[in-house]
């Protein structure tokens, strides 16, 4: 044996030993034995098409955070101007992220100037309109810098409270990413089973508000749209005693007396009834605003909505100290579960909205795997088979290295941590069809010059010369087409590009390099006039 | 020795067969193109035009019509039922256009329906997928920029290779970045985008005579268009996987044809022939056992794939069958042709060595 072949089967050796330590860890008996404790930590991941999950993805109403803040401003700037003695009336925001109101008295307008240029920085003065009342309507302007900032702020919050209610929940592997160009939010549940829970507790703003009731308005007016001002119209929901539930019409202060930025922690527990309800704890500022107010307002009734629904309506008995409030309403067990881990991750600075969901069951996925091994085993006896009958021994060296081939695109796999999707097993099985092909090329040079005339040796040795650089060019342009799947893809299709890039990429290895070795092993110990079974 | 499906290099005159290769592929174009116009369009998946897929699985056989009527109390705005996999699979497949529904209040509505309608069966609803709109027309436009991306690239690649042109290749990509981006800024739609580029590379191919590439591309579109066109006639749904399988089929095209063309330049350097057409036959004959193989042994796992894969890679495994018979036929009937319409320049003769016999 000479030292170059002693050289390429070292090296062959030392690539299959790294497949190797790279493998290994994917088979569960072995990650638990003492030897999985050497091995590095990778495993070849499953896509959520194989072991089930869900994966969504969540738009940010940035418009609407944008809107909320403005309106806030406006209130802010009624209290504060209101401090100084300059009374502003009708804050209201208009669609093109302007505020607009009227003030009553034109000769404050100085006063009223330096108060925006004091406290209001984030926005310029766009217009003043000297009305026929003489009355001046001021027209306000969110600067763009700032709304950029607000939005990317949004979106920060918005994941991190995404998190936390994933967290809570309880989900193994959650990936969650944001996309700061479009505004959205991608997460992926891997093997969750309870998928309408998870988007229950995810789409939920859970903007939770404390508001009173306006006892003295009339509800049947204002069903027909008369409302006092400052009041609003609401539906409380009530559960009958058959599970079925009632909406009742509720008359509500707008304004909120208190809000769920207070609370600290949620959790469930039971009535007597064994109904479950949902308990809050406020932090020591929201348990002293929660006493004065439940004080301020004892026999009146005070209205919990959240995210705009009334959950309940309970008439304040006594003022409410230690800082402790309850949520009964009509829900289930899990409902008030998933309520309080809402509650307890904080509300969404903005509304989100699914873009996209596709989620999986447990059980297709392990349809799916059984079916995309039986295809591929099948597919590859067929192949394995045939090459065998048509190339006799040579057939049975293209099979080696086609196993070998499979072994190092799972080890690849593993060792990028990549994740195996059901298109990646068809393009593992794809790859088994075209990696068949850089050892066709060499065999039928080969045949071609063994019919022209050529030693046995000489043959082997042309074959693989001149099919090499054709093999390449070909290869080239399919990892071109792979690169560009993987760029452009999401999910699946990235999973499909990366096993076809491996798949190529161990295929020019074996069917070049090792291929040759096990040619010119089996060469050497055989007298030069020999024929060749090829 | 092994077996031998041609005991010796054939001599079949496939370049004489070329003008009844080009009326089976003008034929095939065009039944897809007339298929395309009268369904306006291909019939996106709901990846690309947004709606709702929800897979539900039976312990028994159910009416479709049953089904129907008791899915339809939900109130779904574009209701279609179908039957998904094998036949004892007992699962269906429903599609809803509608895509602002809440998903889980549909699972809550189906979930009811079901146990209300037929409560003996016992559902289980296995995969949900949703796309809004917007997120649907993102995905549409990514999609076509990557089959315009792999096909520009690969042109680049096979002029810069087989001609040693890299710097033409260069010209053509700059120069068609450069519109892509000015066209983009005014504002054409990414469709009309996509096919006003393919038309300009290909002529920047023939104006800088990168006539390989031109071939190449040629042959590729081709299989695209076809591929595309029997989907749109079967009636099948086009989603990401099935762009994917394009993008597949357009690497195993260039595979097929760049085998053929490397052989086509080997004989040229070798002079076996005066004749161009000549070369090119004897290229192919020599190349048509590996071919033949190749795609024998591709096809072979892609037909275990259509057949036992199951019903998500059902459509994906169609693509490629489809896909790899008409990259092979391409090959052989389209790209070669083409390269001999305008014929690539001499290849130099390598010093030192002999002109080899034909």
């Amino acid at each position: 044996m000479s030292g170059n072949l002693r050289l390429r089967i070292g090296i062959t050796l030392f690539v299959t030993l790294i497949g190797l330590i790279y493998v290994l860890p994917s088979i569960p008996a072995v990650r638990e034995s003492s030897l999985g404790k050497v091995l590095p930590d990778t495993k070849i991941n499953l896509g959520l098409d194989l072991q089930g999950g869900m994966h969504l993805t969540l738009g940010v109403d940035i418009d609407k955070a944008v809107e909320n803040n403005i309106s806030q401003a406006g209130r802010d700037l009624r209290d504060i101007a209101r401090d100084d003695g300059v009374f502003i009336l009708r804050p209201t925001v208009t669609k093109e992220n302007h505020l607009q109101f009227v003030l009553p008295k034109a000769d404050s307008r100085d006063k009223l100037d330096e108060i925006i240029a004091e406290h209001f920085e984030n926005f310029r003065v766009n217009s003043r309109t000297t009305l026929d009342d003489g009355q001046v309507r001021y027209d306000l302007i969110m600067t763009e810098k700032y709304k950029n900032y607000l939005a990317d702020l949004t979106l920060d919050q918005a994941v991190k409270t995404i998190r936390n209610r994933i967290d809570q929940f309880g989900v193994s592997e959650p990936d969650i990413r944001k996309q700061r160009e479009d505004y959205r939010i991608q997460v992926q549940l891997p093997g969750l089973k309870d998928q309408q829970g998870a988007i229950d507790i995810l789409s939920r703003t859970a903007h939770l508000e404390f508001k009173m009731v306006d006892e003295n308005a009339d509800i049947a007016k204002a069903q027909k749209g008369i409302l006092p001002p400052g009041d609003e119209l609401a539906m409380m929901q009530h559960t009958n005693a058959d599970g079925s539930s009632t909406e009742t019409p509720i008359v509500l202060k707008r304004d909120a007396v208190l809000t769920g930025e207070y609370i600290t922690n949620a959790g469930t527990a039971f009535d007597s009834y064994n109904q479950p309800y949902v308990t809050l704890t406020f932090n020591s500022r929201g348990a002293r605003l929660f006493e004065r107010l439940t004080g301020e307002h004892v026999k009146e009734r005070m209205a919990i909505v959240l995210d705009g629904k009334v959950y309940s309506a309970p008439v304040i008995q006594d003022r409410i100290s230690g800082g402790r409030a309850s949520i009964t309403g009509s829900f289930t067990t899990d409902e008030a579960h998933n309520l309080a881990i809402v509650l307890r991750a904080g509300a969404l600075p903005a509304p989100v909205t699914i873009l996209q969901e596709r989620s999986v069951g447990p059980s297709l996925g392990q349809e799916s795997i059984d079916q995309g091994i039986n295809a591929a085993l099948i597919g590859g006896a067929l192949v394995i088979v045939f090459m065998v009958i048509y190339y006799g021994f040579a057939g049975i060296v293209a099979d080696t290295v086609l196993m070998l081939n499979i072994f190092l695109v799972l080890a690849g796999l593993a060792g990028f941590g990549a994740t195996l999707t059901l298109p990646g097993i068809a393009g593992i099985i794809l790859t088994l069809g075209m990696a068949v092909d850089a050892n066709v090329l060499i065999y039928e040079r080969i045949r071609e010059e063994l019919r022209n005339g050529l030693t046995p040796r000489a043959a082997v040795d042309m074959g693989y010369s001149r099919a090499t650089l054709t093999i390449l060019d070909a290869n080239v342009t399919t990892v071109i087409a792979a690169i560009i799947l993987y760029q452009f893809g999401t999910g699946p299709i990235r999973g499909f590009a990366v096993t076809l890039t491996l798949g190529i990429l161990a295929s020019m290895f074996t069917a070049i390099f090792v291929s040759r070795i096990l040619f010119d092993l089996w060469l050497v110990k055989r007298p030069a006039k020999a024929g060749l079974s090829i | 020795m092994g077996l031998n499906i041609l005991k010796k290099v054939p001599t079949v005159n496939f370049i004489g067969y070329r003008k009844v290769a080009f009326l089976i592929s003008g034929l095939l174009i065009l039944a897809g193109v007339v298929s395309l116009a009268i369904k306006g369009g291909p019939a996106y998946g709901i990846d690309f035009a947004g709606g709702i897929n929800v897979q539900l699985k039976f312990n028994n056989e159910v009416e479709l019509d049953k089904l129907r009527d008791a899915l339809e109390s939900i109130g779904l705005e574009g209701l279609t039922v179908q039957r998904f996999g094998m036949q004892g699979d007992n699962e269906y497949l429903m599609r809803i256009a509608q895509s602002d529904i809440e998903t889980d209040s549909l699972r809550q509505g189906i979930d009811s329906a079901l146990a209300k309608a037929m409560p003996e069966l016992g559902h289980e609803i296995q995969r949900v997928e949703m796309v809004g709109p917007k997120v649907g027309a993102d995905l549409r436009q990514k999609a076509l920029e990557a089959m315009f991306y792999a096909v520009l690239l690969i042109a680049i690649y096979i002029s810069g290779r087989f001609e040693q042109r890299w710097w033409a290749a260069g010209i053509m990509a700059a120069a068609l970045a450069g519109g892509m981006y000015v066209l983009g800024l005014v504002g054409i739609a990414t469709g009309y985008l996509t096919i006003i580029a393919l038309i300009v590379a290909l002529a920047l191919c023939w104006y800088l005579k990168l006539n390989y590439a031109l071939g190449a591309v040629v042959a590729l579109v081709h299989d695209v268009i076809i591929t595309v066109g029997i989907f749109s006639i079967l009636n099948k749904e086009f989603d990401l996987t099935i762009v994917a399988a394009l993008l597949t089929i357009i690497g195993y095209s260039l595979n097929d044809t760049i085998i053929v063309f490397d052989r086509i330049r080997e004989n040229l350097r070798n002079r076996i022939s005066k004749d161009f057409g000549e070369t090119i036959n004897v290229s192919i004959n020599q190349t048509l056992s590996r071919t033949l193989l190749t795609s024998g042994t591709t096809l072979v796992v892609v037909v275990a794939l259509f057949v036992l894969g199951g019903g998500v890679i059902h459509d994906f495994a169609l693509a490629l069958l489809i896909g790899v018979g008409v990259g092979t036929y391409s090959s052989i009937f389209v790209a070669s042709p083409i390269l001999l319409a305008f014929q690539p320049p001499e290849e130099p003769l390598p010093q030192g060595a002999a002109p080899a016999k034909a």
